[in-house]
Parts: structure tokens; C-alpha cells; sequence
């Protein structure tokens, strides 16, 4: 199958490319930038006028939900999903039921996903047994049957002593630990952010500390064990100075934010609203605008879609009951343009904060348009004006704070390895 | 931020949700229409026929025996019929979920529910469901959220204030105790503020005091002596017995030695200043009961004034 992306704009954060020109793809792989390979007869045409040709995109966070909570989300309609939104590598964090604790519930994650055919998943394996804390999971043989990475996904580890031993045991082997900074005993049943509006609505609140506290302690390990670590989901100013800092000392740490991080903050709660109930919690204007301004000068690496699909049972309760997440796999896109357009970055710089940024934490997700590279590919227009609906989305997850709004960004075609796997 | 969810388009009170927004001329009215209920108490035939045909709902999701029973008496002297629901001890321990309670309540021709829950918000939920099923005929009256608010506690406090002090315009106020957790505080102050009460006070320790509670439009004060000199008015919290000893609080004994309403605290403030407690009280922990019995307390008067203002209430939510 040879296929051409004609009179597109192709952008290459990778190779820091920005211009128009064609892509020839053949065999799966990029067969030439620009100039069409010798003697080109193209199967198959894609018009790309108006529109950007870029890497197919890398999300870090994406919770697919199986196995054991299909009722919320199947590996069918999330990996359809991630095709509608140009994603084309993911890695889903371990919370699933059971956790992704043994080899055989990797492998059969990664076969269901090969047969579906629609995205490259990247598996983080459990850190520990059941995430419980109190064993390691058998790192080696997870990382044999797919797993790129170890993590806790959202669940804490009180034992610092623990969490020193499992990130002994994962730089053994040479494997990254994902973490999230988060004080287990501050975060303790809180729900928002512990400021004005916690105060106003009487919201059991979160305080920053929680995550600077964490951070240090992280940062202290780190300094020991010389383990990599990456950093999930950051929230703070504070938290954003600390990760500066520990890079400037040359900690080998990276960090990513979820996209409804870069635009929200806790007044978007309203009256109670529980989609903008999220985890960590949307904190005040001052900690967004430092995480808008640390994803610019490269403190954060990567922006990523935190996608967690949640039903209605999950969001039409009181909002401190209500399951934080929303769904964000369509939404990475448009919402990193959002950003991008408003601070006036670039778009070869914004793009590679969700394609060569997380790609290289996840370190095997193909993301550049090089010839010989994979042709994972995101097409799409960035003037397309469209509103946020149930109707809109693919996902099972219907459930965002950005309900209603228009954004602009539609993806008019992904390649997986050459194949079209999704257009409009 | 949306639009005030208790108004409706034409800007008048249709659920009665917080006072935070709510505009003074409604407040006022609200008093205003108090004021003759008052006096129906003490009739001989203490009712009125305002609400005649109208089914109450009091939906309960936390257990409370002096606000239910004060909205039952305030609802029967309207001539409603009222319903009492207990439902922490029924259908959500069954599974079934809050809105699924108000749809079936709602097929019952429910015309009012009065909801009070543990969880903040919970009434908002209720009222944008109610709104988004097309049924804005049903009106809600929030009986208090979790940390929240209780805006009917607020007004009737607001009432107290009112009948005592004639003008609020030249008060001052002091808030004593656990402000953290109580919804009563944070309905208060709203309601103080909107009233244009030129200085709200809130005294407590810092374990008992939300993040930026200054945001509110309050000035804190750790040292109740300090924070009780020159007041007009009195508001004793009351303390939770589980949170008189463990991480907030040492002992009840420590706290009642720091923060607990005495003769000779009370002397530092104005000589014609009330107290008042929106009960049930804790003796001996916020409050000694010489102070409580005293000549200065408004309590009783408080839970008078509290029937006439939630028939106020019910009367004008219905009528919109």
C-alpha cells in the first residue's frame, strides 16, 4: 500500500520542521518528506490542503477501563477514540480490576489492542501487588510482556521505605517509576483545591502541600537511588518550581500535566459542578498560569489527556461524591491548540509536547515523520470549528468540563503504521 | 460563574439554595413576610391556607430533629401537606441513588422538597435535575449541605438580629467556634454581608478556621477577648462531640477555657449585646448555661423566629 498526504503543512517537532510538503508513505514507513520516491504510483491519495501534517500523537494517560470496568469504557470504543482524536500511542496507567499486576493480564491487553488495530498501547505495569503497597509486582516479567514503565496510578504508597525499595528494585532493571506527587494524609478525603472557593462552597479541600511534600520526598529518593522518575499530572506553582529546580540540580525527572490543567481552575467548579471534579483537584488562576508558562520553557515535558471515561452514575451525584476524570482522548488535540493559540507558542513547540515530549518518556512510541520512521500520522484542520457534545465524542466517556464549548482543531485523518484508521 | 440557580428569569427566589448572591431587597422581603407569622403562633387557630393542597416533601439524608420538625410545623400552619422522609435509613442504603429518590418523589406530585445532606451542593444537584427534567414547578429549600450552607438557619438568625437590633447597618458581629465545618457560619456571614453589616467577626482557633476565610469578608480573630470587644451580637457554633478531642482539639476542657461563651467573657462586649446558639447547645463546651439562661439570650426567641421565617420561605418559593 503506498499512500501520499498531499498540499498538507507538515510539522515535525522531532526534526523542528515546519513547511509544506508532501508525505510518501509505503510499507508501513515513511517513505520520503517532499520528493516523491522513484517511479511513485500512489494507491491512494489524502488531500491535505488547509490542513497540518504531524506525528500521530502520544498520550501518557489514558485509562481504557479494562479489564473490569467495561460498563464505563471497552478497548473498542477508547481506542476508537484515541483514532478520532489523532492519537496513535497511549499508555493506560495499571488502576484497572485486577491491576495490571501479572504478565498474563499485559498480554492479553496488548492482544486485544493489536486486533483492534486503531493505537499503539504502551501498559504501565503495578509497582506493587494489587497496588497495595506491600510487595513488588515482578517487574521482569511485566516489562517482558509489554509494560514500559511502573506506578502506583492513583493509589497511594504510605511506606516511603517502600517506595524506596521499589524504585531500588525498577533501576535495577533499568525501569522508570511514574508517580504522582501526592501526600497521601493531606490529600485525605479531599475534593478540591484548598482555597477561596473549598472556603465558599464548603469543599473538603486539598492543600498545595500535599503535592510539594510529595515532591521533596520523591526528589529526596531520587537523590539516593538515582532512579528515574517521572512525574504524573502536576497541579501547582509551587510544585512547578520545585520540578525546576530539581532539573536545574539534574535529577533525572520528567513531568507531564493534564490538558484540563492548562485552562481550568477551581472557580470553574461553579455552583457544584461535578465535571470539573478532577484529580489532583483544578487549583487557583496563579498555579494554571505557571503550569501554562512551565509547559513552554520545557519544565513540564509532556501534555497529556488524563482520559478517564466516566458514566453519569459517576457525575449526577453531590460533588464530593462524584468519580473524578473526564473523558479527554478528542480533547488533547484542540485543547493543546487552545493553549497554544492563547500563549502564542508556536505550533511546531506545542506539538511537541504531545508527540515527541511524551514519546520520549515512554521511549519506543514512534513520533517523528523521518523517512524510515513508523507512519503514525495526525492530519488535521486547524481552523475546524467544532462544539463539544455527548454526539462528538467516540469515547464511552461523555463526561467533560469543556461540555458545550467550541473549540477549533479537528483531526481529518490518522495513519497507525500506514493504515488509515481514522477519518473525517 | 452561572447564573444564580435559585432565581429564576425573572429574578425571583423559586428554590432557596445559600444566601451567597442573594439580593438584599429579597432578604428583606423575606423578614418582612416573616413578621406576621410570627404572630399566627400565637392564635388560636395557627394556621393560614397559603399552601393548602401542596405536598411538602422533608427529604432528610441526614439525621436532624429540630430543623425537620420546625419545617413540618412551619409547612402544616401554611396548610400543606407534609411527608417526612428518613431517607438515611431507606432507599439510598438500598442503592438507589439522590435523583433517583426525587424522580419517584416527583411521580408522587411532589410540590416542595426540603432536603437536608450530608454532602455539600447536594441541593444544587437536586434543583439543576429538577430543572433539566423540565419540572421547574417543583421548587427545593436547602435545610443545610454538608459544610455548606442552611440558609433558613441564616435567615432566621438574620430575623433575631433584626428584631433585637433594629438596624444592621452599624453592627457588629462575632462568630465563635467551630467555622470550618458549619454550614450555619457560612449562611450567616453571606447574610451579614449582604445586610451590609459593616464588621463580621470569626473567632476560633486556626484548626477550626477554613483557608482564607478573610475571603468571605470576615475579620478572624484567634483571641476571643480580643474578638468579643464591642460586639452587638453573639453567635456561639456548636461544637461536634467528635471533634472535641482527637487532631483539631485537645479536649473540650481546653477549648472550652479559650473559646467557650462565659459571664465574664460576654462583660467585654457591648452591655446590651445578644447571644445567641443555633442549638442544640453543648453546655459547659461552648456555652456555661449561666450565659445560655441569661438575660441577654435570644435562643428560644431564635427557634420561634425560625418557624415563622421557613413559612416565609415556603410561602414565597411556592408562590414563584
Amino acid at each position: 500500500m503506498k499512500l501520499e498526504i498531499r498540499n498538507g503543512r507538515l510539522i515535525d517537532p522531532a526534526r523542528a520542521l515546519d513547511r509544506a510538503a508532501s508525505l510518501f508513505i509505503d510499507a508501513e514507513m515513511i517513505a520520503s518528506v517532499g520528493e516523491a520516491p522513484r517511479d511513485w504510483r500512489p494507491d491512494r491519495v489524502v488531500d491535505a490542503a488547509g490542513c497540518i501534517v504531524c506525528p500521530g500523537l502520544v498520550d501518557l494517560a489514558a485509562r481504557l477501563r479494562e479489564p473490569g470496568f467495561e460498563y464505563k469504557a471497552t478497548l473498542e470504543s477508547e481506542l476508537a477514540a484515541a483514532a478520532a482524536g489523532g492519537v496513535t500511542s497511549l499508555s493506560c496507567p495499571p488502576d484497572t480490576d485486577p491491576p495490571l499486576d501479572e504478565p498474563g493480564l499485559v498480554e492479553m491487553l496488548k492482544h486485544r489492542a493489536r486486533q483492534i488495530g486503531q493505537a499503539r498501547v504502551y501498559p504501565v505495569g503495578a509497582l506493587t501487588v494489587g497496588l497495595a503497597g506491600a510487595t513488588l509486582t515482578e517487574m521482569g516479567e511485566l516489562a517482558e510482556a509489554g509494560c514500559v514503565a511502573f506506578s502506583q496510578a492513583d493509589v497511594p504508597l504510605h511506606d516511603t521505605l517502600m517506595l524506596l525499595r521499589a524504585l531500588q528494585y525498577a533501576g535495577t532493571f533499568g525501569h522508570r517509576v511514574w508517580l504522582r506527587p501526592q501526600d497521601h494524609h493531606l490529600a485525605f478525603g479531599g475534593v478540591a483545591h484548598d482555597g477561596e472557593v473549598a472556603t465558599r462552597l464548603g469543599l473538603p479541600a486539598i492543600p498545595v502541600a500535599a503535592e510539594t511534600i510529595a515532591l521533596a520526598k520523591i526528589f529526596g529518593l531520587v537523590r539516593e537511588t538515582g532512579v528515574g522518575v517521572h512525574l504524573c499530572r502536576l497541579s501547582s506553582a509551587e510544585g512547578v518550581a520545585m520540578v525546576r529546580g530539581a532539573k536545574q540540580e539534574g535529577l533525572p525527572i520528567t513531568c507531564d500535566v493534564g490538558v484540563h490543567h492548562l485552562h481550568l481552575c477551581d472557580v470553574d467548579i461553579g455552583w457544584f459542578d461535578a465535571q470539573a471534579n478532577l484529580m489532583p483537584p483544578l487549583r487557583g488562576t496563579r498555579d494554571r498560569d505557571a503550569l501554562r508558562g512551565a509547559v513552554i520553557d520545557g519544565t513540564i515535558d509532556a501534555i497529556c489527556s488524563d482520559h478517564a471515561p466516566v458514566d453519569d452514575d459517576g457525575k449526577q451525584v453531590p460533588f464530593a461524591e462524584a468519580e473524578p476524570g473526564a473523558t479527554g482522548l478528542e480533547l488533547l488535540l484542540p485543547l493543546t491548540l487552545k493553549w497554544a493559540n492563547e500563549l502564542k507558542v508556536p505550533l511546531v513547540d506545542a506539538l511537541a509536547r504531545i508527540t515527541m515530549g511524551p514519546a520520549a518518556i515512554l521511549g519506543a512510541a514512534p513520533a517523528s515523520l523521518a523517512k524510515g520512521s513508523a507512519a503514525d500520522v495526525c492530519v488535521f484542520d486547524p481552523a475546524a470549528a467544532w462544539t463539544v457534545c455527548a454526539d462528538a465524542l467516540r469515547s464511552q466517556g461523555k463526561n467533560t468540563p469543556f461540555l458545550g464549548l467550541e473549540v477549533a482543531g479537528k483531526v481529518r485523518a490518522t495513519l497507525l503504521a500506514g493504515r488509515v484508521v481514522h477519518e473525517a | 460563574m452561572t447564573r444564580n440557580p435559585q432565581l429564576n428569569a425573572n429574578g425571583e427566589l423559586t428554590h432557596l439554595l445559600t444566601l451567597e448572591g442573594l439580593p438584599a431587597a429579597i432578604v428583606t422581603h423575606i423578614l418582612d413576610t416573616a413578621e406576621p407569622f410570627v404572630s399566627i403562633a400565637e392564635r388560636e387557630v395557627k394556621k393560614v391556607p397559603l399552601l393548602r393542597g401542596k405536598a411538602m416533601f422533608n427529604l432528610f439524608f441526614e439525621n436532624s430533629t429540630r430543623t425537620r420538625t420546625t419545617f413540618e410545623i412551619a409547612a402544616k400552619r401554611l396548610s400543606a401537606d407534609v411527608i417526612n422522609l428518613n431517607i438515611g435509613a431507606s432507599s439510598t442504603t438500598k442503592g438507589e441513588t439522590l435523583l433517583d429518590t426525587v424522580d419517584n418523589l416527583c411521580a408522587m406530585n411532589a410540590d416542595l422538597f426540603v432536603v437536608r445532606h450530608s454532602q455539600s451542593g447536594a441541593p444544587h444537584l437536586i434543583a439543576a435535575h429538577l430543572t433539566a427534567k423540565g419540572r421547574s414547578h417543583v421548587h427545593v429549600v436547602n435545610a443545610g449541605d454538608g459544610r455548606h450552607a442552611h440558609p433558613t438557619q441564616g435567615l432566621l438568625d438574620l430575623y433575631t438580629i433584626r428584631h433585637y437590633k433594629k438596624d444592621f447597618r452599624a453592627l457588629t458581629v462575632a462568630i465563635v467556634g467551630d467555622v470550618l465545618h458549619s454550614r450555619v457560619a457560612r449562611s450567616l456571614i453571606h447574610g451579614l454581608t449582604t445586610m451590609q453589616v459593616p464588621r463580621v467577626r470569626v473567632i476560633a482557633p486556626r484548626t477550626l478556621l477554613p483557608t482564607k476565610v478573610e475571603s468571605l469578608g470576615v475579620e478572624v480573630f484567634n483571641d476571643m477577648r480580643e474578638g468579643l470587644s464591642g460586639c452587638d451580637v453573639i453567635v456561639m457554633l456548636r461544637l461536634q462531640n467528635e471533634r472535641m478531642k482527637g487532631a483539631l482539639l485537645p479536649s473540650a476542657g481546653e477549648y472550652f477555657k479559650h473559646y467557650g461563651l462565659t459571664g465574664d467573657k460576654l462583660a467585654l462586649a457591648r452591655p446590651d449585646a445578644i447571644v445567641m446558639h443555633p442549638g442544640p447547645m453543648n453546655r459547659g463546651v461552648e456555652i456555661e448555661s449561666p450565659v445560655a439562661d441569661g438575660a441577654r439570650s435570644v435562643i428560644l426567641p431564635q427557634v420561634t423566629f425560625g418557624i415563622a421565617v421557613r413559612m416565609a420561605v415556603l410561602s414565597i418559593v411556592s408562590a414563584n
